[in-house]
């Protein structure tokens, strides 16, 4: 057990001391092993051609404004890390979050998004606003997988992303059931799932950020979008790397 | 037709019902670490199953009994008496639930969880969802085997005369209903969005079996049910979902899972009571009833006294455990979240849920209502009183 813990004791002063990191690597330690299942061919070959574009979809989770009116969501961090991550490669990543939107509401934008940012990738956050709603999981299922279809057809990978970890509202907000269909979607079809849920829960556990806490600032949900941009980067590398060097971009 | 003869209540038609009531509580409380017990971490199934069979049972038991003696009309009316009282339960405990989520909406308020405020919008249109609830389309979490219990009550008159006169036709319309609802998609549309969670037409199948055993089926097939075999297959199957569950927890055994498998079993439905999970309690049921016996001495012991008391007052101990699994989280939010409050929660739950059943008992035994103070019930066993 020492050995470890010293271990990680060296990798923590290491990455803290690491260049561009905004914040202490303790969050990234924290969140476990995030590390894709799947390869990311599409992103691959972006990758060579040095110019990867990639689309967030989601809902209000993949937005924050911070005290200076700007946007310190997660896709900005995940931006900003992918470029320090790709050097030589442009990378673009737009954002289309609307508060209170399903998955299949989400599904039926896709070609107009397709259209407008050709991404290489898509980040899909959804589930929460189905929850909230109330959809049929079966609804949001088909959604997802309808979903995956449009994106291959369109030289697209996906990454899936789940709902936060939120203990307040837990008892109040049955998300299993769309938790477990993403989940189904993800292994059945060879998408990548980034499980922001179980992520959120661990920094929870491990007392890295106070998830419980009432607060108005933003401090809190900048520091955890930060980090979670910056895993998402990792993931989106990881994923690059595992993928086959081409074909397996469809099913 | 067959009622059991008269004798003692089987007490383990309670003991296991107290015994569900207690994993329902437990199951409700998010983050808890006392839910690695319960047994929906082991298998297909879970407590609803165990709940809504024994309450199958005990509804074709009681009522089965009240028409044969007092006549059909008597006996539906005591039918629907019984589901409007699961309806007030219910409206109470939507009281209590709204009274805690419009607390937490005041008092909570961080930016990172904008999103998930929105549960709390339901808060600004009181005038549409509190007809929605009272119509029992607007259901929020954890509080959707209510409504289940009385839409299964509501439709059990027709059914138990059927079941008195030809069980083998109740058995076979209440299969050919489940196979319609599975093919047809049918189920009863909630508020704002989406469907029942626990789809009646379908979870209807465990309720009428359970009756089906009560009027005798369990008895007529009690040779099947302690068939060696029988046990041998159930072995097999609560292994074999024990296996698939464990890939659900340990996520690099997902591999191990072959496609065409994966591809046929999964999603495994709750909503409209998946044939993997009846198969699942069936099994489970199958071992119950060969390893602990009706007459078996432990019942009577003090030791099972707490469950099998939870178990004869269930609807109160339902409601109690519902209020109590959001009292305990909301206790966990507010002071500490550590192990040992989560451990300390769910005993206290417990022993409330214990005190609170005791305390009916007694309220019965003084107001003269007692089963015992009655002309004892026949019994009401689990293969049909041939034990």
């Amino acid at each position: 057990m020492r050995p470890i813990i010293v271990a990680l004791l060296c990798a923590l002063a290491l990455g803290a001391g690491g260049a561009g990191a905004r914040e202490g690597n303790e969050c990234i330690v924290a969140a476990g092993t995030v590390a894709p299942d799947f390869g990311l061919p599409h992103v691959a070959r972006a990758i060579e051609k040095k110019k990867l574009d990639v689309a967030v979809i989601g809902s209000a989770s993949s937005e924050l404004t911070g005290p200076a009116g700007t946007n310190i969501a997660y896709p900005t961090s995940m931006q900003e890390a992918l470029r320090s991550l790709l050097p030589g490669v442009a990378v673009k990543v737009t954002t289309y979050a609307r508060a209170r939107e399903t998955a299949s509401e989400m599904e039926a934008k896709l070609p107009r998004i397709i259209s407008e940012a050709a991404p290489a990738l898509v980040i899909w956050q959804t589930g929460t606003a189905d929850a909230i709603r109330g959809v049929d999981p079966e609804e949001f299922r088909v959604a997802l997988d309808d979903g995956v279809d449009q994106l291959r057809a369109a030289d697209a990978d996906v990454v899936f992303m789940n709902m936060q970890y939120s203990p307040r509202t837990e008892a109040m907000l049955a998300v299993t059931a769309y938790a477990d269909a993403m989940r189904f979607v993800a292994l059945k079809r060879e998408a990548v799932l980034f499980d922001r849920f179980t992520i959120m829960r661990r920094w929870n556990e491990s007392g890295v950020f106070d998830l419980y806490g009432a607060t108005r600032t933003t401090n809190v949900a900048e520091r955890v979008h930060d980090c979670l941009g910056r895993l998402l980067a990792d993931v989106v590398v990881a994923g690059a790397r595992l993928a086959p060097a081409a074909g397996k971009g469809t099913d | 037709m067959s009622l059991p003869k008269p004798g003692d209540r089987d007490l383990r038609l309670d003991l296991f019902r107290g015994l569900a009531l207690w994993l329902i509580f437990l199951d409700h409380i998010p983050d808890n670490v006392v839910n690695w017990v319960t047994i929906r971490n082991y298998g297909f199934s879970d407590a609803a199953e165990i709940f809504v069979f024994i309450s199958g049972y005990t509804a074709a038991f009681v009522y089965g009994r009240a028409m044969r003696e007092q006549g059909a009309l008597v006996a539906s009316a005591r039918i629907l008496k019984r589901a409007w009282q699961v309806y007030v339960a219910h409206i109470f405990l939507f009281a209590i639930y709204t009274a805690e989520i419009a607390y937490v909406a005041h008092s909570f308020e961080n930016p990172l969880y904008q999103e998930e405020m929105g549960i709390f919008d339901f808060l600004q249109q009181p005038d549409i969802t509190l007809a929605q609830a009272m119509l029992l389309k607007f259901r929020p979490a954890n509080m959707d085997v209510l409504p289940l219990y009385i839409a299964l009550l509501a439709g059990f008159p027709p059914l138990l005369w059927l079941l008195l006169r030809s069980p083998a036709v109740a058995l076979g319309a209440s299969v050919l209903l489940y196979a319609l609802t599975l093919h047809f998609d049918w189920n009863i549309p909630a508020y704002p969005n989406g469907t029942w969670f626990f789809n009646p037409f379908a979870w209807q199948l465990l309720f009428v079996f359970g009756a089906w055993c009560a009027v005798g089926g369990a008895k007529q097939f009690s040779a099947v049910i302690r068939s060696p075999i029988t046990a041998a297959a159930a072995i097999a199957y609560l292994a074999f979902s024990f296996c698939i569950v464990l890939t659900w927890y340990i996520p690099s055994l997902e591999e191990l899972v072959p496609q065409w498998l994966a591809d046929w079993m999964y999603p495994i439905d709750k909503t409209n009571l998946d044939v993997l999970r009846f198969l699942h309690f069936l099994s489970l049921a199958v071992l119950t009833v060969r390893l602990v016996p009706g007459d078996w001495r432990f019942l009577r012991s003090w030791w099972l006294r707490p469950a099998i008391v939870c178990g004869q007052h269930s609807l109160e101990i339902f409601c109690l455990g519902v209020f109590l699994s959001f009292a305990a989280h909301f206790a966990m939010v507010e002071i500490h979240q550590g192990i040992l409050m989560q451990i300390a929660m769910s005993l206290l739950g417990i022993v409330i849920m214990v005190a609170t059943a005791a305390l009916i008992s007694w309220y019965k035994a003084i107001e003269g209502r007692s089963p015992r103070s009655r002309p004892g019930p026949p019994g009401a066993t689990l293969v049909g009183g041939g034990v």
